[in-house]
């Protein structure tokens, strides 16, 4: 395609897919949170969509919130032409919803009845002209760019025989087309086979249309199941995926894995602390910012603990927490968790937290997630904690609860909120520490798993680190201590090549207290002894040398009286010789 | 009702489409046959007029109304079944 073509790049680059800018000119989005990324902006402009499904898959809804995004937020007024149900009773239907739709009406949503009369006589073929007719002057007056034709089955029911049905349908779909209005049909197909919609009276139409939707309604498990899928879309790429979605307060929410096309989330190296000291040195400074952080353990192995403990430290910090627990009303936890000194009462009443027990939100996995996010984006969330995520397999199956886990993830990542999630492993799983119910452990960032290690009698909770991507972390199992001071993690005593926990270690810890208090003795008797000796010592030394000294004095004075006692003894001799006269001196 | 009551007619139409000529045609020629001189036909264009398609709420063309004698019928089609069409606006050979 056009790939020379240039996009003019501003200050920053900005990346534009080639087909991005004349795409955007050619959809006319439908402002429903998900299905714009799964066309890729919308519905074909100026053309005709199909929308299929079986009774209650929320055809209606769809087509009516199309035309209300269209005239509040993109500018496109439009008109509702009802089949079937009476305009009264749609829009009484649509009060359900948070659209608002009284200020909407007249000007920018025109709601026309165009019920058939069953009491009608009709003699012959007849056409839909008047219809047309009258349309034409209202799309003209209100300058319509959007049209809705609700339940057209019952119309074209009407029509006597297959040709005429044929016929009609491409003088509305040409008409439509002329006036280049963005049309949806919806269209009942039977529950079951919408994919086989083509061996259906009305097929045709699918082949005449420029993009055809499917919505489905089916029941898995005991769960309602809600599905939609893009059949066909022309001139355009798409999602061809059936994508789950939900029929929430603000109506259509399609859940999508991946927005296309999204730019990859700002990473950050901001450290969030996990709320006990001890776990933040063993990963390096605590948990990521955005980062999704998965907690598994048995049942009592302090995960809500845990998890507790972070989102403490999180409104210590002044930011806005929201705390689901599928388990236990969230009084409760904050009762129990007051316990082990992590005091959340504060702020759940300042504001900073929300606790929701999601023990009221029934429905899907799908419906969990999505009513989960309304909480979250109302709070303005800032730290998620989820307790225990598991529960969100509970319904459904387990593809969907995957699916579910998955873009849990990529939502809390792409909003910047920090998830902490537990997990229950079930201990007769066979799947022990490999895995968790919505293999959510290999998208996590960064996995604590809790164990009961037992030991020499005792169960004590050990906690270790399976996994913490980009950040260093400790190999070491840990004892996780609770005690009404708070939470906090052993010092290690390994013996044997076993880390100690419990009483064992305590008895070690208390071992080396007294040995140390028994070395520190005999090494200060030591010392004193020690001390003694070396006073008797140089008290010896001290009279040793002074008796050298005497002796060399004695010895000094020896040698002086013996010389000069000699010296005597010979002069002696002469002079007496001389005296004597008797020899003269020798030498001389 | 009287035989002397004068049947008014508004037959919508579009343009010149088959079935509205069609239906023009038999209109006529029914009024020629059972209401000869006590019958008033308006001819309604729908394209001409789409205000009036829409204060009538004409979705379906061609549309006969017999605005008299009261109560107003509504007949959709060509009229090419004269026997019911007859039957609908009461002129039923049996009733005249």
């Amino acid at each position: 395609m056009n790939h020379s073509r240039t996009i003019p790049r501003e200050g920053n680059r900005v990346k534009l897919d080639h087909l991005s800018l004349p795409a955007a000119l050619r959809k006319a989005p439908s402002g429903i949170t998900g299905f714009d990324e799964i066309t890729g902006g919308g519905l074909p402009r100026g053309r005709t969509t199909l929308l299929l499904g079986g009774p209650g898959s929320g055809k209606t809804v769809f087509a009516l919130q199309y035309l209300i995004n269209g005239a509040r937020t993109y500018g496109e007024p439009g008109i509702f032409v009802a089949f079937e149900e009476t305009s009264e009773r749609i829009m009484a239907n649509a009060e359900s919803f948070d659209w608002k739709l009284a200020q909407l009406r007249k000007k920018k949503l025109l709601m026309i009845d165009a019920q058939p009369n069953f009491d009608l006589v009709q003699t012959g073929d007849f056409d839909l002209c008047g219809m047309l007719a009258g349309l034409g002057l209202q799309a003209t007056q209100m300058k319509a760019r959007r049209i809705v034709f609700d339940a057209l089955d019952i119309v074209l029911a009407m029509l006597p025989d297959l040709s005429a049905r044929r016929r009609e349908i491409y003088r509305l779909h040409e008409w439509l087309v002329n006036r280049g209005m963005t049309c949806i049909f919806t269209l009942k197909a039977s529950a079951d086979n919408a994919n086989s919609i083509t061996q259906q009276p009305y097929g045709f139409m699918q082949f005449m249309v420029d993009c055809s939707v499917i919505l489905n309604h089916s029941v898995v498990a005991g769960v309602s199941q809600r599905n939609m899928r893009v059949q066909k879309y022309r001139g355009s790429s798409f999602d061809e995926n059936e994508s789950p979605f939900v029929i929430g307060d603000g109506g259509f929410d399609v859940a999508i894995v991946r927005t296309l096309g999204r730019a990859d989330v700002k990473v950050t190296n901001e450290r969030v602390t996990s709320g006990v000291k001890r776990l933040d040195t063993m990963l390096g400074g605590g948990y990521y910012r955005a980062a999704c952080v998965l907690i598994t353990g048995f049942p009592g192995t302090a995960k809500t603990t845990l998890s507790g403990a972070f989102a403490e430290a999180a409104c210590r910090r002044g930011e806005r927490t929201l705390f689901v627990s599928f388990d236990s009303d969230g009084s409760e936890v904050i009762r129990n968790l007051a316990s082990v000194g992590i005091k959340l009462d504060r702020y759940l009443k300042s504001g900073l937290l929300r606790m929701v027990s999601a023990r009221t939100i029934v429905g899907s996995a799908e419906m969990s997630l999505v009513r989960i996010k309304a909480i979250a984006s109302a709070h303005r969330a800032r730290c998620l904690v989820i307790d225990p995520v598991s529960a969100l397999s509970n319904s459904g199956t387990e593809l969907a609860a995957h699916g579910v886990g998955q873009r849990l993830i990529d939502w809390s990542k792409a909003d910047r909120i920090t998830l902490v999630c537990t997990s229950l492993l079930n201990e007769i799983a066979e799947h022990s520490e490999t895995d968790t119910p919505l293999h959510i452990s290999t998208l996590s960032d960064t996995w604590i798993h809790l164990s009961y290690v037992v030991q020499a009698g005792e169960r004590n909770r050990g906690m270790s680190i399976i996994k913490s991507r980009g950040t260093a972390h400790s190999n070491q199992v840990r004892e996780l201590i609770l005690s009404n001071a708070g939470v906090t993690l052993a010092d290690i005593f390994t013996a044997g090549g076993e880390v100690l926990m419990g009483t064992m270690r305590w008895q070690k810890e208390s071992a080396e207290r007294v040995a140390d208090e028994v070395a520190e003795v005999a090494g200060k008797v030591k010392l004193v002894t020690l001390d003694a000796q070396q006073a008797e010592l140089e008290v010896r030394l001290k009279a040793v040398q002074t008796e050298l000294l005497a002796k060399q004095l004695e010895k000094t004075l020896l040698a002086r009286t013996t010389a000069s006692r000699k010296a005597v003894i010979l002069h002696g001799s002469v002079r007496m010789r001389e005296l004597r006269g008797g020899d003269a001196p020798k030498h001389k | 009702m009287t035989r002397r009551s004068i049947y008014k007619f508004r037959l919508y139409v579009a343009d010149d489409t088959m079935n509205s000529a069609q239906a023009t045609a038999n209109l006529h020629a029914l009024c020629k046959s059972h209401l000869s001189g006590r019958h008033e036909i308006e001819i309604v264009d729908v394209f001409k007029e789409p205000q009036r398609a829409i204060l009538e709420g004409i979705r379906m063309t061609p549309t006969l109304l017999r605005l008299a004698p009261l109560p107003i019928r509504r007949i959709v089609g060509t009229l090419m079944d004269t026997q019911r069409v007859l039957e609908t606006l009461g002129l039923d050979t049996k009733v005249v």
